[in-house]
């Protein structure tokens, strides 16, 4: 065998042990105070009546810079995407978290009986007060968390006239009210309300947003440019996805949900299947792939792992070639019952939980294009031939 | 006396150490240098590229069977999948003259990761050696995946998780970012050979095992590779090229070309083994290519 490596020798054996005792094995021993992820391994905390434990055996699958918490009903990640923005999955929709040098921001507060959670999982990733909240839909695992999260930061001062271009971290010496803002599109507040004396369509618990924007919106807030876009008429009519520019991290709201769903489409709430593709193309367009069609800028999708520009497209594709099928079906004159037997989604339903919302999105978009084909409409998406 | 025993205790724990860190680490081939590849092994299919509609000898189940059904050539012009390199599993198929290097550990002189990089737009393989986890199911996939390796003898046997997806032909038939990927990398003296296999519990319905070889090649130079994407046909924003189910003219050429039966060319575990000879002899010709007007 001319190419294997030479093998360690009963000659090189003592020197090499002698050395191993006098070097590596305190080097070793010290690691385990180095490493932050390790000094977490026996972490006992009791913070808004949640206990918090790590458990190496549940945690060990973790990317350097990764965190994994334990509690009585599931796991819960904390995953660094990139520059200043983190990812926490487990507690409904995914929250993303921006963190300065002395705020925080937080998009999607995760579902309303998890709320401590969500904070104790922002706690384990930093004591910053937060000072913005972003709901990216009024879906209420997207919601839930607001109340709580919002108690727990704060607020602006009002009249200080710094939401616009100033970073709040400069600030010494001012008071600062408690009630972190709670920003969406306008749409999401008007249907998260309801008229005087009637009953409000969300959950006892949840809390609507403190501030609104209509077409888009910006904050240079911990050393970068977050600016909010509106995508019209997608998943609901108040979809937001967030740009946090100088980490290059977007967070998509449930315009993106990775191999979890077919996309989840509310005509009730103002949704469609060519304003969801509209969507989808607008955070496209955003993307700079470092290379090869990988990495540069990431995505945080509402539900799902990380992902990058091809993960997006693929998800574009796969939706606009269903959209395509089921509009030759529509076309052809077929009833739901008939689309549905005609397998639209065939080849993509054994992916991730496609499966199960299968019917739901092939309803959603049999709806939008019948009512377009009634209407004469245009329906300009996709190029099957 | 208690001296004399404490050299004893000394002299005992040195020799249990000696005996544990002078162990061979394991029996490591050195994989370092450049190799071109053989090519030898279907080469049609990774020379020129398959036929539409051929999936022969692939274990497939039916929702690949419509993805290569509806799959358009066109999808590799938009600008969004131009720069796409070959992930793991298939970059070995495609043009695979490629360079290897290792990481050692300064202590102990093992190597910790093998890295190569395929000479088709040069995609960074990585091999970690130093038995470290497989990342949470939340992280990125990449095209390369996450891998990890071990020595099983002489051969390197490498795990790969988090695949982007990709393709199991170049025709349409994907090949799901669920897979695992194993593969075992065997040297005899200037040869390498590749035997690998993918598990997809979302498109095959068995393992699909490939093999591939390569040449020592020591003055072999990879050259830099950039791919910058660009508008080669003009097409209408957001364009996604795909044919209909049941529109694709292309899709039984190859069979009536080379002859072979339509239910051959469907692919499924079955056309993977000799004995399916035996029924192909059964089965009716394909039908003669349509005259072109």
């Amino acid at each position: 065998m001319d190419f294997k490596l030479r093998n360690y020798s009963i000659t090189l054996g003592v020197p090499l042990a002698a050395l191993f005792f006098v070097t590596a094995a305190p080097l070793l021993a010290q690691q385990d105070t180095a490493s932050g992820q390790h000094n977490r391994s026996d972490q006992k905390v009791t913070r808004s009546g949640v206990e918090l434990r790590r458990q190496e055996k549940v945690c060990n699958d973790l990317p350097p810079g990764g965190i994994c918490l334990t509690f009585d009903n599931g796991k819960v990640e904390l995953l660094h995407v990139q520059g200043r923005v983190y990812m926490i999955s487990g507690l409904g929709a995914n929250i993303t978290v921006q963190i300065g040098d002395s705020d925080v921001m937080v998009i999607d507060t995760g579902l309303l009986h998890m709320s401590d959670k969500v904070l104790t999982a922002i706690r384990a990733l930093t004591d910053k007060p937060i000072f913005y909240i972003v709901d990216t839909s009024m879906d209420e695992d997207h919601t839930g968390g607001n109340a709580s999260l919002s108690n727990a930061g704060w607020a602006i001062p009002v009249g200080s006239n710094l939401p616009f271009g100033h970073d709040v971290s400069d600030l010494t010496g001012l008071t600062f009210p408690p009630g972190a803002a709670i920003l969406a599109h306008i749409n999401v507040l008007n249907r998260m309300s309801a008229p005087t004396g009637q009953k409000s369509p969300v959950a006892e618990g949840i809390v609507s947003p403190t501030d609104v924007y209509e077409d888009e919106s910006w904050k240079f807030f911990n050393g970068e440019e977050v600016i909010l876009f509106h995508a019209p008429s997608a998943h609901t009519d108040g979809d937001t996805f967030v740009l946090f520019r100088r980490s290059g991290v977007i967070s998509t709201g449930d315009l993106f949900t990775s191999m979890n769903t077919y996309p989840v489409i509310q005509p009730d709430k103002g949704g469609s299947i060519d304003g969801f593709i509209n969507g989808l193309n607008q955070i496209i367009d955003m993307i700079v792939p470092e290379e090869n069609e990988e990495g540069g800028t990431y995505v945080i999708p509402g539900h799902g792992r990380i992902s990058d520009r091809n993960d997006i497209v693929n998800y574009r594709d796969m939706v606009t070639i269903v959209r395509g099928r089921i509009e030759a079906l529509v076309k052809s004159g077929m009833t739901l019952e008939q689309v549905k037997a005609a397998k639209p989604t065939a080849g993509y339903d054994g992916l991730g939980g496609y499966a199960a919302t299968r019917d739901q999105f092939i309803e959603a978009v049999y709806r939008d294009l019948s009512k377009a084909r009634t209407k004469q409409g245009k329906t300009a998406t996709g190029a099957g031939r | 006396m208690v001296k004399i025993s404490r050299i004893f205790g000394f002299a005992f724990f040195a020799l249990i150490a000696t005996l544990l860190v002078g162990l061979p680490a394991s029996a490591q081939v050195d994989f370092s240098g450049g190799w071109v590849t053989k090519n030898h092994e279907d080469a049609p299919e990774r020379g020129p590229g398959p036929d539409i509609g051929d999936y022969t000898g692939l274990p497939i189940n039916n929702d690949a069977r419509v993805r290569g059904d509806t799959w358009d050539a066109s999808m590799l012009e938009m600008v969004e999948h131009e720069c796409e390199p070959h992930p793991a599993d298939y970059g070995p198929r495609g043009p695979s003259n490629m360079r290897w290097w290792g990481d050692t550990d300064p202590f102990t002189k093992g190597v910790t990761a093998w890295h190569y990089q395929v000479a088709y737009l040069l995609p960074l393989r990585t091999i970690y050696m130093d038995g470290r986890p497989h990342p949470s199911e939340n992280a990125p996939h990449t095209w390369q995946g996450f891998s990890t390796g071990e020595w099983v003898g002489d051969m390197l046997k490498v795990t790969t998780t988090h695949l982007k997806e990709g393709w199991t032909r170049r025709n349409g038939i994907p090949r799901s970012e669920q897979s695992t990927l194993i593969e075992f990398y065997i040297r005899h003296h200037d040869l390498l050979t590749l035997v690998a296999y993918v598990e997809d519990p979302v498109y095959l319905t068995e393992p699909l095992i490939r093999t591939s070889d390569w040449v020592a090649a020591p003055g072999f130079q990879q050259y830099p590779s950039v791919c910058i994407p660009s508008n080669e046909v003009s097409r209408p924003k957001s364009y996604v090229a795909y044919h209909l189910p049941g529109k694709n003219e292309f899709l039984y050429e190859f069979a009536s070309r080379r002859n072979v039966p339509i239910e051959a060319v469907r692919g499924g575990a079955e056309t993977m083994y000799p004995e399916y000879r035996n029924k192909l002899a059964t089965m009716p010709d394909p039908p003669p290519l349509p005259v072109k007007k």
